[in-house]
């Protein structure tokens, strides 16, 4: 093929350069990828899949097989591009992929000479010897298979997302969208019109331009060309103020009550440089939706039908009459149906031989009429049974049918051929229609499915429908554009279709079913899904094994699993199958249409929540402070904590150390913000925190706080903390930093569901409070130092709450401990939280105070034998395995859990029991999780006693110290058990005892 | 991705809410007078119907209130929304 | 042996290998017989299997090979494997944490070695190990218990550095949003091609006159006195001495129809496929905190799993936003696949248990079992659990791996929580 010297709707003004395979090209503004390469000879654009055979252009659009390339380099390099939806740009860089060294000389290329042991499956009946080599099969396998190559860089890409609420998305800009979009529009709607190129028109860009046309049959709509009328379309639409273009938008899903996503390209007529936003992922709600999706013209099975050179007709027809090509001297077309012979007059009018080889006995059309006249050779009742070529075709070679439609074996024909354009129908594109879950049935006059049933808002107008001419298409789209007006409660005046003058579509169009044609007597390979080399032969063997389901059959031979999901090959195999059961083709069925209608990039898909925006992080209102002296910090859910602060020269271990020396002797300060605050208020939040905690609430003074574990139904410990009565009917209920949330939501679920007459209102304050802890024999010297009320311990002893004014900021004080020290947690507004931590830098400065991470927090608690939910419990402990039955009611009737904890496994003797555990060396500190057991040797498998929680080296103890969980621990205290070193089974003598190490009494904390 | 009619703001997008699993499971008034079975079909067991579906759903990024939807988990149909305290709302005729 | 005719029971089974390949290549592929026959159903069975995915088919193989147990058949509603053994991400791993779950899945692991040989049917196991990421303190801690309790139970594992993840896995930024800390490694585990293991089994159960029958769907249980008599079917009504119902996200409405109900929820739970493109990735890498599965099938394809929705729901349809919700970490783990593009994307059934186990039980009704509950993890189990089962099923007595996920734990407590060391909150 070659670019012509007139015709065509692209620019032969602005001439564009390209590199493909590292040769320079020029094509103009206007091509594509693939009608540029065309335009200068390239035939051979890629290898197969399989047996890595040459393969070309075969078709104008997203159906296309074959014509995938890999484009530009380095971070914007991208995979499997098709050249026929890729608009040219200056500077594009493509290349073939799926070969090597290259296009022309693909080494794989022998895998044909092994195609006879290459059957559909049969990686299933081979490569099982010996045992373990399936691994280094697999790599061979796996470098052979893959098509293109992914970047290894991150995209410099840039992406966004953008919600749109519409009337009416019309989805597809060819002859049926743009009537529809013009009458709703003319009407009023709201409308949204997408079209996957950019260039909208869909096949009236097929037609000749107005330059070249011929008179006789050429189609007119209101005395314009085509594309005259198309233009003059767009413009009205893009004058409306309620209708919205979005051409190069590719609507890929179809979901739930019409909802619809999709993205759009954004200037690819550029070279990618990461500057520009490259794609919009477009979702849609809209009130109804009119598929507009046209038909994908397919061509019939038969002997090497994967040839460079074949193309389907309607795909011709566009390069020359949009395109502006020639398509080459001699021309083939191998046809079931009418539309071909337009093919034809085009050609004829260019100049080519044509030679039709039509599989129907007769047909009435005008067109075939003319062509007649014009020159054409025409071969009815005739089928092209193979074709030969390397890397192209030169010879089609046809056989006469019988009236049983098989072959005359004696007729072969052969003819020269650059080029073989086939049409064996048009299949409607419904996969939007199906992932909507709409009911397809099939037509036989089209032999193809069409839409039928939906239970959402939708209607489906043009070819999708089954329209087959221009003519039917302007007018349903038209019919069903005012038709969904009605649908949104709009009314008018029924606004009129253009004149059509279409000669040609004026009769009767016959297509004759044909999916395959029968073998001659070669082997020649028939393939069915071009892409993924399935063939005939493995169809009908898939079909001889035993795969009956047409499901089966696409997994068992990979027909329709490539990169264009069998758009042109999936109703051959259908056809296919029908023909060997001797059914029915819709009782073959069809397989499922999954999303994306074409692939769609995850870049769109991810939106602008990369490269720093992913998940904001959750920073306290100290965070800065924690960052500026060094505070190494871990996440916990999406809070960042400071888990501790290094020195100058220190790890973590030294850290640790030193900084919970220094609360056991001076005097702590830690960033508890992150700490789940429930604020309660009501007459009922007694009754509340009666069902939620396992403790009794009636006795609890104003002014007073007191710990409380919570259980699930099931009976096990979920949450933990402190609540403080503040007021008669006033509470503040602290949960675990990652806990907030769900006991919120927990008590919500409650209170609106269950207990609807209670009167408690919860408000989450996690986020009004900064907390702020002090810590250490010296707390409340510095606190007292920087606020005039009493907090001694006689005024506010331990568990008791107070209001005050610390360093001129409102706040309440919490004398609460989690370390075993004196203690208080102040809260202040958290506005003040900074201000108030650097007032106690300062006041404790003196005292040698020292900030203290989670880390530190998790030690010091450790030696108190103070638990973590979620690190010594983990969803499957009772109170009584937590050693916290005393915190357990015995009087009240019920409790959130209650009931399960008496469950014959709840309740069994010689569960797993929260214990302590001292290493017999005095130095060793157990990894956490570390398993015990009770032998000294380990042989697994074997039994386990349980796992360490927790475990530090105890520095004011100056021993290491564990929490685990042991089978019966309770009854094991003093007994030595062993802990496993899973690198080579040696194990650690410990002793089992008590969890709390340090201060046993507890008076140090009441102090 | 649905759109659900929330009994207090009115029809928004699915993201905005969260559900909890079948609706009118109510709790036990006197837990300790079930065997461990009984409390085992409270705690564990579902209807998890295929066909109409009475379910709890919160409007958790809205107005944080509880509601329950009628729907059809064999079509995602849904053909009511109600308030806790409402009256059951029928099941459509059709059973998917 | 070389007819293309269903055999009629006494042919000679044909062997797959390179020279049967070799074989038939001559003949040009005219005499491979049907990998199972399409049968008409018998009027009676001893044991009837309902539902044809992996794991009933692995049940008749188990139940034709093992045991004694007479006529066996297998009926499938649509075609063969079409459920979730064809939607999941293939991922086969045995290191689970509790006791009992080590054992289930160390068993199915180890069957999962030689179960080509066995089968004589390439499933394609591929033990290209897995990485299980730690994004956090948390993670880290779980990560550490699994190590150390994998071990005493015998199945490998190791802990790596946030550098080794990086060695594996080149292509994973370790310092996102949530950055890589660390990983739990099983270098046995892997993944398998999941249409093969099915139609593995059932040509392997076929050969051995289990008798597969698709498009079947049983309609109602015949249940005389307490115990199941039979299945009724648009096939008629097909008498069975005991039934096991392998169903998957249907057990809950066989159950109704038995009479009684599940601890179930059932759920959509999605998985998405990138276009093919060469070997870039060769580990399986998972993340549990950030719900991300994601390895490189054999055709060149990201196979990329997610987390599930939250409502029940029959439809194999999920929900745009949770998927929108999926894309995100994955790019900030991947940032590389933001060039690629997604080919397909699909939605299964999966039903669900409150403790993230299966449930491979007797039920009320005498005669009748369910083996289901096996939620988002049920491939890698295929091999085991249709093992466990069967011989449950002959005996009539739980199999003694089997025996700790009866049904009855929902109500003694004695849930085998995995959920719960994995995703606690903290």
């Amino acid at each position: 093929m070659q670019r012509s010297e007139q015709g065509g709707h692209i620019d032969r003004n602005t001439p564009i350069s390209f590199r493909f395979n590292g040769h320079n090209y020029t094509g103009f503004d206007g091509d594509t990828l693939a009608s540029a390469l065309l335009a200068n000879g390239v035939q051979l654009v890629g290898r197969s899949f399989k047996y890595h055979r040459p393969r070309g252009i075969m078709t104008n659009g997203p159906e296309e097989p074959n014509g995938m390339v890999q484009l530009e380099t380095g971070a914007y390099s991208q995979p499997n591009i098709l050249a026929t939806m890729l608009p040219l740009y200056e500077g594009l860089e493509a290349k073939s992929q799926n070969c090597w060294p290259n296009v022309h000389f693909d080494l794989l290329s022998i895998n044909q000479l092994f195609s006879a042991l290459l059957p559909a499956g049969f990686y299933y009946k081979t490569f099982m010897w010996p045992k373990d080599w399936w691994l280094w099969y697999e790599k061979w396998i796996r470098r052979s298979a893959g098509l293109g190559v992914a970047s290894k860089l991150p995209d410099p890409d840039h992406y966004c997302h953008v919600h749109e609420h519409t009337d009416l998305l019309i989805i597809g800009g060819g002859a049926a969208g743009l009537t529809a979009a013009l009458a709703a529009g003319r009407l009023g709607a709201k409308i949204v019109l997408a079209d996957e190129r950019n260039a909208m028109g869909g096949s009236l860009l097929n037609e000749p331009s107005a330059d070249v046309a011929d008179s006789e049959i050429a189609v007119q709509i209101d005395g314009l060309s085509p594309k005259e009328w198309r233009d003059q379309t767009l413009a009205e639409l893009q004058a409306m103020p309620n209708v919205r273009l979005l051409p190069a938008t590719t609507i890929t899903h179809y979901g739930h009550q019409n909802h619809l996503v999709g993205a759009q390209r954004i200037d690819e007529k550029q070279k990618p440089s990461g500057q520009r936003l490259r794609q919009i992922l477009w979702r849609f709600r809209a009130k109804q939706v009119i598929l507009a999706t046209g038909a994908i013209e397919r061509g019939p099975v038969f002997g090497n039908n994967d040839r460079p050179g074949i193309m389907t007709s309607g795909s011709l027809r566009g390069y020359i009459n949009h395109y502006g090509l020639d398509a080459g001297r001699n021309v083939a077309l191998f046809t079931n149906n009418d539309s071909a012979y337009r093919t034809a007059l085009d050609l004829l009018r260019i100049g080519s031989t044509v030679q039709i080889i039509d599989y129907r006995s007769s047909t009435d059309s005008p067109d075939a009429r003319l062509a007649l006249q014009r020159g054409a050779i025409i071969q009815m009742n005739a089928a092209v049974t193979n074709c030969s070529g390397g890397a192209r075709i030169r010879e089609v070679h046809s056989h006469q049918l019988n009236p049983d439609d098989t072959l005359d074996k004696k007729s072969k024909r052969t003819v020269s051929a650059d080029i073989l354009a086939v049409s064996s129908g048009w299949t409607p594109t419904v996969h939007l229609w199906s992932q909507a879950k709409g009911t397809l049935r099939f037509r036989e006059d089209i032999q193809g499915y069409v839409p039928d049933t939906i239970s959402c808002a939708a209607l489906a107008a043009g070819s999708c429908n089954g329209d087959n001419t221009l003519s039917q298409c302007l007018q349903s789209g038209h019919q069903t554009g005012i038709e969904a007006a009605k649908r949104l409660g709009l009314s008018g005046a029924e606004p009129t279709l253009a004149t059509i003058h279409a000669p040609s579509d004026q009769h009767e169009q016959i297509v004759k079913p044909l999916f395959i044609v029968p073998a001659a007597q070669d082997k020649a390979k028939r393939f069915v899904d071009v892409q993924n080399d399935s063939t005939a032969a493995g169809i009908a063997l898939a079909r001889r094994e035993g795969f009956r389901s047409v499901e089966l059959v696409k997994r068992y031979t990979t027909t329709g699993m490539g990169t264009d999901q069998g758009k042109l090959g999936n109703m051959n195999a259908i056809g296919i199958l029908a023909d060997i059961a001797g059914k029915p083709i819709p009782e073959v069925g069809i397989t499922t249409y999954r999303p994306p209608f074409t692939p769609l990039s995850f870049g769109a898909l991810g939106g602008a929540s990369r490269k720093g925006l992913y998940e904001q992080i959750r920073p306290t209102p100290i965070h800065h402070w924690h960052v500026d002296h060094g505070a190494i910090f871990e996440d916990v859910g999406d809070w960042k904590r400071a888990r501790y602060y290094p020195q100058a020269g220190e790890d973590m271990y030294q850290a640790v150390q030193r900084e919970s020396l220094a609360v056991r002797t001076t005097c702590g300060i830690f960033d508890g913000s992150t700490l789940g605050k429930i604020d309660l208020q009501g007459p009922d939040c007694v009754k509340l925190l009666n069902m939620l905690y396992t403790n009794a609430w009636d006795k609890l003074p104003v002014g007073r706080c007191r710990y409380g574990i919570m259980l699930n139904e099931h009976g096990m410990i979920f949450d933990d903390g402190v609540t403080s009565r503040l007021d008669t009917h006033h509470y503040h209920m602290t949960t675990t930093t990652g806990g907030a949330a769900s006991v919120l939501g927990w008590i919500e679920e409650m209170l609106q569901t269950e207990w609807r007459d209670w009167q408690v209102h919860a408000t989450s304050v996690t986020d009004h409070w900064a907390v702020v802890a002090l810590n250490g024999p010296k707390a409340r010297d510095i606190l007292q130092s920087v606020t005039d009320t009493a907090i001694d311990a006689e005024t506010l002893p331990f568990m008791a709450y107070t209001e005050a004014n610390i360093a001129g900021i409102p706040a309440r004080i919490f004398r609460i401990s989690f370390t075993g020290e004196i203690a208080f947690e102040i809260n202040v507004p958290a506005r003040y939280g900074l201000a108030l931590w650097q007032a106690l830098m300062v006041a404790g400065k003196e005292y040698g105070i020292t900030p203290y991470g989670t880390e530190t927090m998790h030690l010091l608690r450790a030696e108190k034998g103070f638990i973590i939910v979620g690190q010594d419990t983990d969803g499957t402990v009772t109170p009584d395995d937590a050693g916290l039955d005393w915190l357990v009611s015995k009087k009240k009737p019920d409790f959130l859990g209650k009931r399960s904890l008496r469950r014959s496994d709840s309740a069994r003797s010689g569960r797993k029991q929260l214990v302590g555990l001292t290493t017999n060396d005095g130095k060793t500190v157990l990894p956490e999780g570390t398993h015990i057991i009770e032998t000294a040797t380990a042989n697994p498998p074997m039994q386990t006693l349980g796992h360490v929680t927790s475990s530090y080296y105890s520095p004011v103890l100056d021993y290491p110290i564990a929490m685990a969980v042991l089978r019966n621990g309770r009854a094991r205290m003093g007994e030595t058990v062993y802990a496993v070193n899973p690198a080579d089974n040696s194990s650690t003598a410990m002793t089992v005892c008590d969890p709390v190490f340090y201060d046993k009494e507890g008076g140090k904390a009441r102090g | 991705m649905f759109i659900i009619d929330c009994p207090w703001c009115g029809t928004r997008d699915q993201s905005e809410f969260t559900t909890h699993g079948e609706a009118h499971i109510t709790r036990p008034e006197d837990p300790e007078t079930l065997d461990d079975a009984e409390w085992a079909q409270y705690v564990f067991y579902r209807n998890n119907v295929k066909g109409w579906y009475r379910e709890r759903w919160v409007h958790s990024s809205g107005c944080g209130r509880w509601f329950n939807l009628l729907r059809n988990t064999a079509s995602d149909a849904i053909a009511a929304s109600y308030r806790p305290e409402d009256p059951l709302p029928p099941l459509p005729e059709d059973s998917y | 042996m070389t007819r293309p005719l269903p055999r009629a029971g006494k042919k000679p089974p044909q062997k797959y290998s390179i020279f049967s390949l070799a074989r038939q290549a001559m003949q040009g592929h005219q005499g491979w017989q049907a990998a199972w026959r399409s049968p008409e159903p018998q009027p009676e069975y001893d044991v009837i299997i309902v539902g044809g995915g992996g794991h009933g088919l692995a049940t008749a193989y188990y139940l034709a090979k093992e045991t004694n147990v007479g006529r066996i058949a297998v009926l499938e509603k649509g075609w063969l494997a079409g459920g979730n053994t064809a939607r999941n991400t293939t991922i086969i791993r045995s290191n689970y944490l509790c006791d009992e779950s080590a054992r289930l899945y160390g068993h199915a692991h180890d069957l999962w070695e030689g179960l080509s040989q066995d089968l004589n049917y390439n499933v394609m196991f591929s033990p290209r190990g897995v990485i299980m990421l730690s994004h956090n303190v948390h993670d880290q801690q779980v990560a550490a218990r699994h190590y150390h309790a994998l071990n005493l139970n015998g199945i490998d594992s190791t802990l790596l550095s946030a550098e080794e993840v990086k060695e594996k896995v080149p292509l994973i930024n370790i310092h996102g949003r949530y950055p890589v800390l660390g990983g739990l490694y099983q270098a046995r585990a892997g993944n398998a091609r999941h249409d093969a293991v099915a139609w593995g089994y059932a040509r392997a159960a076929d050969q051995m006159g289990v008798d597969i029958i698709e498009n079947c769907p049983v309609e109602d249980f015949v249940i005389e006195n307490g115990v199941v008599k039979g299945v009724q079917t648009p096939k008629g009504v097909i008498r069975a001495g005991k039934v096991g119902v392998v169903a998957a996200g249907h057990s809950s409405v066989l159950a109704e129809m038995a009479g009684f109900r599940m601890p179930l929820e059932s759920v959509p739970l999605q998985a998405f496929v990138s276009e093919p493109i060469k070997p870039c990735f060769d580990t399986v890498v998972m993340s549990n905190s950030v719900h991300i599965y994601m390895s490189q099938s054999d055709k060149g394809e990201l196979v990329i799993g997610a987390g599930s929705d939250n409502y029940v729901s029959y439809t194999q349809r999920g929900s745009f936003d949770l998927f929108d919700h999926a894309v995100q970490p994955l790019l900030e783990l991947y940032p590389f696949v933001a060039r690629l593009r997604m080919l397909r994307q699909w939605a299964g059934i999966v039903d669900v248990t409150r403790d993230r186990s299966p449930i491979i039980t007797k039920t009320p009704i005498e005669n009748l079992f369910f083996n289901c509950g096996w939620g988002t993890g049920g491939f890698k189990a295929t091999p085991g659990s249709g093992h466990v089962f069967a011989h449950s099923i002959a005996k009539g007595e739980m199999h003694d791996i089997a025996a700790p996920f009866g049904m009855d734990r929902f109500s003694t407590g004695a849930l085998i929580d995995e959920a719960a060391a994995a995703a606690v909150m903290h």
